[in-house]
């Protein structure tokens, strides 16, 4: 789905922000859409249920203007992290040129975060996408909280990062970490564009 | 790899003080390649200028020159290259286009330090282009002599040329830089603005650029005017320490966006209104952005130099492709010239199409090496843009294998009248025909005008077309003179005698008609020869045997004297009468079995004089309304004349009468000649 297209001059990447349930997915769109300015963002679009949590998913769509001659746009998503969801997870995945997996830093999420992990993997081999090659980067929210609540960066790093994917540690909720984030994922994304690789069957 | 940044001219390279001199000596070195200063070395900081002038020298030099060959690398471009061209066994092929380079740019050479290898490649390449008169221009970020482990050879060549520095632009260098960046991207600063960014301290153009550009993206998310105090407050967060130091200033990336920017259009179904984020109370762990945009803005910058790299990623593939097919030997024209302009449309497109024609090209060069290996060399077979050229030329070499001329099939060896006296020759041709090439070769048939040489010779020929496979030439020796000198006149000589080495048996009419023709005897001997050790037949025809031919080589006449000579008599009675049934039995004239009995019985010393003869008997009777018989021959042939023909109207007819009154030629005469008056008149005019 995204190219750098050469007749339209466009370039389009899609990027989804994917893991376990109240990881700081949304709150990582939110951030960035309250971030870019009116003129270069589309709505925010989501499907949330009463208690905020996301039912179907986010849609951001940024603008970024025309860059060396290409009207350059990122689509940013979520999926919805609950386990039962994977269908929706599915579908928005589809396409996909990158994804940020968002860790709950928390040590006691470790569990549903390499879940949410295994989980992705199986989607990304499900659509015939190579995972080792793959514009993947993990951040790990909510550092912010007590120390004694969640695991560091490093460890962090030990459980979660096998396939040695660059990482940020955030805060999603005060904004740190994010743009880091999205700048990561954005640069391997279109490194992988410019070499002609294609995103999510 | 030539890629010479269009915007990189001299036109908008702001001189100063600081880089007058290495101005100077670029242009003298753009206008006269190899004239001036060889090699010419430019060095200086980082960001001061030194790709933008050896890109202008490269423009330059194209536009007054625009035959010239101009060549961009950086160092770790050419060792890339050229590790590239020796993986792939080209490193001859790497070596010599460089070295055949007119105006060869090379950047960044300070990486040499410690490469051996590659500072002997470069020097061998320096030697190489200075000794053909040729241009090479470096640039480093330190004088040679200060680039560390570098070969002393080297810091000697560079040396021999000129060695010159670009320094840091002066403040009024600087004002002139930002000037002519802000008039380039359309953005309106005041003076006070650019006289900030100025004073900043920044010596590097590239830094200094940096900062501007960050308040180029600053002001297009701003919609109020940029003020001195905002651009020195923006700067100041990002400006390195050691400028920090110093007034406010600022670094930052290049290539911001700028284009307004319309909003993508959400397709979901539900909106919901946007968080409400933007925290701003507890003090956060990590440091975050200054302002609500400017976090946006710095990322704005930094992908907007990611994507201007990516998308300029064609440029490497192109080059790649460039290296490759230059090394396997075909022209990269159409590449170089993409590599020269923006993106085009679709790159691979334009690599894929271009790949196409070249495997194409592999193909028909393939074929053409089977065709006629002489020609396999054409220019157009290596060269993609002129690949209509290449098929042309390759189907013109198929045409040319078409076989020659092959006998006329109206002359079988079956209606070849024999009798005693041509016994003797019919009976070789018919062992030619049972056993080519192996009793008689050549066979040399020898006889007078209208003796049934060409007959005899068709006739074989067209039984030995018979055999399964047997391609055979059968032609008249002045034919084959002719197609020899058409060969000539196109220069295609290769593929005529191509066509000839493909045939199975080779027969030609009066070679007596070769007598002093030098070339095609030669080209009849090389023929001969191959022919003869391959085992085709050959039969010849001549109205004298060979050796009393004259204007014939020894060489080649010896070789017709090799095989059976047989002479074929003018037809004796016996032949001259089953011709003249025969001829009578086509012409549904056989009612008068005597008339072909009488018609022998006259005197004629050829087949053609018989047939002359039929005719002449023919059309009389068709003439005067009688049966063709014994005795209206008589009376055409011996005297009593038929009718005269009458004129029927006009002034002119056709025909020539005989002496008897019968129509003797078809040539047209003219009856009724002008008056002389009429003509000097006519002549006048």
């Amino acid at each position: 789905m995204s190219l750098v297209n050469f007749t339209t001059r466009e370039i389009t990447c899609k990027i989804v922000y994917y893991g376990p349930g109240r990881s700081g997915k949304t709150t990582n769109l939110q951030y960035i859409y309250g971030r870019v300015p009116e003129a270069r963002r589309g709505r925010m679009v989501s499907l949330a249920t009463q208690t905020d949590r996301t039912l179907f998913f986010d849609f951001l769509p940024i603008d970024l203007g025309v860059i060396s001659g290409f009207t350059t746009r990122f689509q940013l998503y979520t999926v919805p992290g609950q386990v039962y969801y994977n269908a929706t997870r599915k579908l928005v995945l589809q396409g996909a040129d990158g994804v940020v997996f968002v860790a709950d830093s928390q040590a006691r999420r470790l569990e549903d975060n390499l879940e949410s992990l295994q989980n992705l993997q199986a989607n990304l081999l499900g659509q015939g996408v190579d995972v080792r090659n793959f514009p993947v980067v993990l951040q790990y929210n909510k550092q912010d909280l007590p120390a004694d609540l969640i695991l560091t960066h490093a460890d962090l790093d030990d459980a979660l990062n096998f396939r040695n994917y660059r990482s940020f540690p955030g805060d999603a909720l005060r904004g740190a970490g994010v743009f880091e984030t999205l700048k990561g994922i954005s640069e391997l994304v279109l490194k992988r564009l410019a070499a002609g690789g294609a995103g999510a069957a | 790899m030539t890629r010479l940044n269009p915007r990189y001219r001299f036109e908008n390279y702001v001189v100063g003080s600081a880089n007058r001199l290495a101005v100077t000596a670029a242009r003298a070195v753009a206008e006269s390649p190899g004239m001036v200063y060889n090699p010419l070395f430019v060095y200086g900081g980082s960001g001061l200028g030194k790709t933008h002038l050896l890109m202008a020298i490269g423009h330059l030099a194209q536009e007054i020159n625009p035959q010239l060959t101009v060549e961009y690398l950086t160092l770790d471009e050419f060792v890339e290259a050229f590790h590239a061209a020796i993986a792939a066994g080209q490193g001859e092929a790497y070596r010599r286009r460089y070295a055949e380079t007119g105006l060869l740019l090379v950047d960044d050479v300070q990486f040499l330090t410690h490469r051996r290898e590659m500072q002997a490649e470069l020097l061998r390449l320096t030697n190489a282009v200075l000794s053909s008169g040729r241009q090479i221009i470096l640039s480093s970020d330190r004088p040679p002599n200060e680039i560390e482990a570098l070969d002393e050879r080297l810091i000697q060549r560079f040396a021999g040329g000129l060695v010159i520095d670009i320094a840091g632009p002066d403040y009024e260098t600087r004002i002139a830089i930002l000037r002519r960046q802000a008039e380039e991207r359309k953005a309106t600063f005041g003076p006070e603005v650019i006289d900030t960014v100025a004073q900043l301290g920044l010596r590097s153009i590239r830094e200094l650029i940096g900062a501007f550009n960050r308040l180029i993206a600053f002001q297009a998310v701003h919609p109020t005017p940029l003020t001195s105090a905002e651009a020195r407050e923006l700067l100041s967060r990002t400006l390195p320490a050691t400028v920090r130091a110093m007034p406010p200033a600022a670094a930052a990336p290049m290539e911001p966006a700028l284009a307004a920017a319309a909003p993508g259009g959400a397709t979901a179904t539900v909106e919901a209104p946007p968080a409400g984020s933007t925290p701003e109370a507890a003090a956060p762990p990590f440091e975050l952005g200054a302002g609500m945009s400017d976090e946006f803005g710095a990322f704005l910058s930094e992908i907007s130099s990611a994507v201007a790299r990516q998308v300029e990623a064609w440029r490497g593939r192109v080059a790649e492709a460039v290296v490759r097919w230059e090394g396997e030997g075909y022209r990269t024209d159409r590449l170089q010239r993409l590599l020269q302009g923006e993106a085009p449309v679709d790159p691979d497109l334009v690599l894929r199409l271009y790949e196409e024609d070249i495997a194409r090209l592999e193909a028909l060069g393939k074929e053409m090496l089977e065709l006629d290996t002489a020609l396999a060399a054409h220019p157009a077979l290596h060269d993609p843009d002129r690949l209509a050229e290449a098929e042309a030329e390759v189907a013109r070499a198929r045409e040319g294998l078409a076989p020659p001329p092959g006998p006329a099939p109206i002359w079988s060896l079956e209606d070849f009248a024999e009798s005693a006296s041509n016994r003797y020759a019919v009976r070789a041709a018919r062992s030619v025909v049972d056993d080519p090439g192996s009793h008689y070769n050549p066979l040399v048939i020898v006889g007078a005008s209208g003796s049934g040489k060409s007959h005899l010779l068709h006739g074989i020929g067209n039984a030995l077309g018979k055999r399964a496979g047997l391609v055979v030439a059968c032609l008249r020796a002045e034919d084959f003179v002719e197609d020899l000198i058409k060969a000539i006149d196109r220069d295609r000589v290769a593929w005529w005698r191509a066509r000839y080495r493909r045939i199975g048996a080779f027969l030609l009419d009066d070679v007596h008609l070769l007598a002093g023709k030098e070339r095609t005897q030669e080209e009849i001997f090389w023929l001969y020869n191959l022919l003869a050790e391959g085992g085709q037949q050959m039969v010849f025809t001549s109205t004298t045997p060979p050796e009393s031919l004259e204007g014939i080589e020894p060489r080649l006449r010896t070789r017709l004297e090799a095989g059976l000579v047989v002479e074929l008599p003018p037809p004796d009675r016996e032949v001259r009468e089953v011709i003249a049934a025969r001829l009578l039995r086509e012409k549904g004239a056989d009612g008068d079995p005597d008339l072909a009995a009488y018609l022998a019985s006259r005197a004629s010393e050829s087949v053609r004089a018989l047939q002359g003869l039929v005719h002449r008997v023919l059309e009389a009777a068709e003439a005067e309304r009688e049966r063709p018989s014994a005795g209206f021959a008589r009376q055409v042939l011996e005297g009593a004349p038929a009718a005269p023909t009458r004129r029927t109207t006009g002034n002119r007819t056709s025909g020539l009468l005989s002496p008897t009154g019968s129509l003797r030629s078809r040539e047209k005469m003219i009856w009724d000649w002008p008056d002389a008056g009429d003509r000097l008149i006519e002549e006048l005019r």
